[in-house]
């Protein structure tokens, strides 16, 4: 069991030829995730890591039975390639491209929300499951096995925390890095009902940052539908407002998304909220 | 990227939106003449001009030039204007606001719009506020336009305006990449037309890329604001006096957080995105030391490449400009502990926690 992914996941690379394609394509296979196929247009024909390459996501999905995507290709491309994979019957994409125009990201969501697919960034660093697969470029050597479920708007940072739960011996049952980005396919809450769901997810930890409402939405939700216990950690206690902080341009703006507005929203739901990443996994054990 | 206001109203024109006639001059001598009173405004791309001094009304070409002179050059809040625009002096009825924006909780984008304009938005109370997500698989419709009409209390042939002017305002946003796009007050004038009386426009950064009219423009930037954003590299100025680089904008803050809990404070900060590549945090090295922090404290997650590689990296910087700043260097992943051994050995202040790294970089910024 797991959350998204599973044993029967068969993922096709979109943009496998590109060096952030080819790279991480090995690294899935080594986490032990079936890379099928791979599509980057005019290339079909060719092999990367034995992995055969298709011009078109139609021509991999009838060829190899691929019923999940990777989208490494450059920003300007990727509405189109999600619309592509979207339109071949692929049901779970991940889409890792950072910098997709916002009024891009706005129309593929719309369109992957509608058609019940499960479309996660973009902006993202993708999901894993120990032992099962994973889809992505979260790094394979942070993972442990486990029974705790992590859902984060963060990429590094979650790396941060799920390497330090695993050096403390808390392993995962699956990380979902949803991406930071101002329209996500997939919000803490989707993920969240899926852990609250799934019999092999005992604990779930959040990991949000400031800027926007999800972690609110996020607390509104656990209070009313998840029985499991959350440990929360939001980055940029510190930031001051009307700064964009960073790459992913998180932003306390019109004095709302700080994070003592979601802290407390957390704790009112029963989410126990650490103060820094590094107490997360004391949190979860106590 | 935020555009001036004729910039703004120049898109919005090119929509069909009504603007006032007007032009742009960056000397006084280029006032030749003016068909009738003006205002002249200051072009900063800050809010609070009309306080400041930077609007003013002209009868004249002899007092428009006045007029311009006293503004060109003026400061705005840190802003120097350089440009004014010489607008057509509109009768004004009434102000609107009319605004369009992205809803994250919606996932879409969003009409803002309130029967009292021409003032902070922020300042409006929530019910005189009228918020409507447009579903991205329907698009515009001219419902509503005639929805907002109905609420801001316009009838007939204003209503109308209004629903049209909405649809081409939704047009621009798309079109244009726009993730701002607001025109307060909108203006009712006593000939009862609909009128755009200042614009706003925010060009989605991620865009550029179709966006070729933009590449000239450039944006108030220091000279090394201006090379990180080159290298891609997020700069942030803060008051602090510990220079950060870090991977990742929720690592990063993390880390500000961390060095907040050890009674440091962070000056600089460069995101590199997600990325580990020794090369970005050798840029990253060179450019954080021009910044001249206290204290350097480098935080990496190693995804993709190997520890020792990004320490080579580090080393080659110090060696090149030959820094003698403190350096804290916390590099996590794959050969940690080798990379640790060649910080030492280079003189740096090797860490492997985040608390860890925190705590000396705070410890020795407060020397």
């Amino acid at each position: 069991m797991a959350v998204i992914i599973d044993s029967e996941t068969k993922v096709v690379v979109q943009g496998i030829t590109g060096y952030q394609g080819t790279y991480h394509t090995q690294a899935m296979m080594d986490f032990g995730t079936k890379v099928v196929a791979g599509v980057t247009p005019g290339k079909g024909g060719q092999e990367v890591h034995g992995v055969p390459v298709f011009d078109t996501v139609d021509e991999a999905v009838e060829r190899t039975g691929a019923n999940a995507s990777c989208v490494f290709v450059p920003a300007p491309f990727t509405k189109s390639a999600v619309l592509e994979a979207v339109d071949a019957g692929i049901g779970t994409i991940v889409a890792v491209t950072e910098h997709v125009p916002i009024h891009d990201a706005i129309q593929f969501v719309a369109v992957a929300r509608a058609r019940g697919v499960t479309l996660i960034g973009p902006n993202c660093p993708g999901l894993g499951t120990p032992g099962v697969a994973k889809i992505g470029i979260l790094p394979n050597k942070i993972f442990s096995k486990g029974d705790v479920g992590v859902v984060s708007r963060s990429g590094t940072l979650t790396y941060e925390i799920v390497n330090a739960m695993s050096e403390s011996g808390i392993g995962q049952s699956t990380c979902v890095g949803i991406g930071g980005d101002r329209i996500p396919g997939t919000g803490f809450v989707d993920v969240l009902k899926l852990f609250q769901e799934e019999s092999e997810t005992k604990r779930i930890v959040l990991v949000g940052e400031i800027g926007g409402t999800a972690e609110e939405d996020a607390a509104e939700f656990i209070k009313e539908e998840v029985t499991k216990p959350v440990v929360a950690y939001i980055a940029g206690r510190t930031a001051p407002p009307g700064k964009r902080m960073g790459h992913a341009g998180a932003i306390i703006a019109r004095g709302r998304g700080t994070a003592s507005s979601k802290m407390k929203a957390l704790e009112t739901a029963g989410v126990k909220v650490a103060k820094l990443p590094t107490d997360v996994p004391d949190l979860i054990n106590g | 990227m935020k555009l001036l206001e004729y910039k703004a109203k120049e898109l919005m024109r090119r929509y069909g939106i009504p603007v006032p006639e007007g032009f742009v001059v960056s000397s006084p001598d280029e006032i030749t003449e003016i068909a009738g009173p003006v205002m002249v405004k200051a072009q900063v791309l800050i809010g609070g001009r009309g306080k400041a001094g930077g609007i003013k009304p002209a009868d004249d070409v002899e007092e428009a030039r006045k007029c311009a002179s006293s503004i060109l050059g003026m400061n705005i809040s840190g802003y120097t204007t350089k440009e004014v625009l010489l607008e057509e002096r509109i009768d004004v009825a009434r102000e609107i606001y009319l605004g369009l924006t992205i809803d994250r909780s919606m996932r879409s984008v969003l009409f803002m719009a309130s029967p009292d304009g021409g003032m902070d938005i922020e300042s409006v109370p929530e019910e005189k506020m009228l918020m409507i997500p447009v579903d991205p698989l329907i698009g515009y419709q001219q419902y509503i336009g005639r929805r907002i009409a109905s609420f801001v209390g316009l009838t007939g042939n204003q209503a109308a305006q209004m629903a049209r002017l909405c649809g081409h305002l939704y047009e621009l946003a798309v079109g244009e990449d726009a993730e701002l796009a607001e025109i307060n007050p909108l203006v009712v004038t006593k000939e009862c037309d609909v009128i755009a009386g200042d614009a706003k426009v925010t060009i989605d950064s991620d865009s550029m890329f179709r966006h070729d009219e933009y590449s000239g423009l450039k944006e108030d930037l220091t000279p090394l604001e201006e090379k990180a954003k080159e290298l891609d590299i997020a700069f942030v100025q803060l008051d602090g006096n510990i220079g950060v680089i870090a991977n990742g904008a929720g690592l990063t803050m993390a880390t500000l957080d961390s060095l907040n809990m050890f009674n440091g404070k962070a000056g600089v900060f460069l995101d590199l995105g997600g990325t580990d590549d020794p090369k970005k945090v050798k840029e990253a090295m060179l450019l954080m030391e021009e910044a001249e922090p206290a204290v350097i404290l480098v935080n990496i997650f190693g995804g993709i490449t190997k520890c020792d590689t990004v320490a080579a990296g580090l080393l080659e910087a110090m060696e090149e400009r030959r820094i003698t700043t403190p350096i804290v260097a916390r590099i996590k992943g794959v050969n940690e502990e080798n990379a640790r051994e060649m910080l030492r050995n280079a003189g740096m202040i090797p860490a492997s926690g985040l608390s860890e790294a925190a705590e000396l970089a705070a410890k020795e910024s407060l020397r």
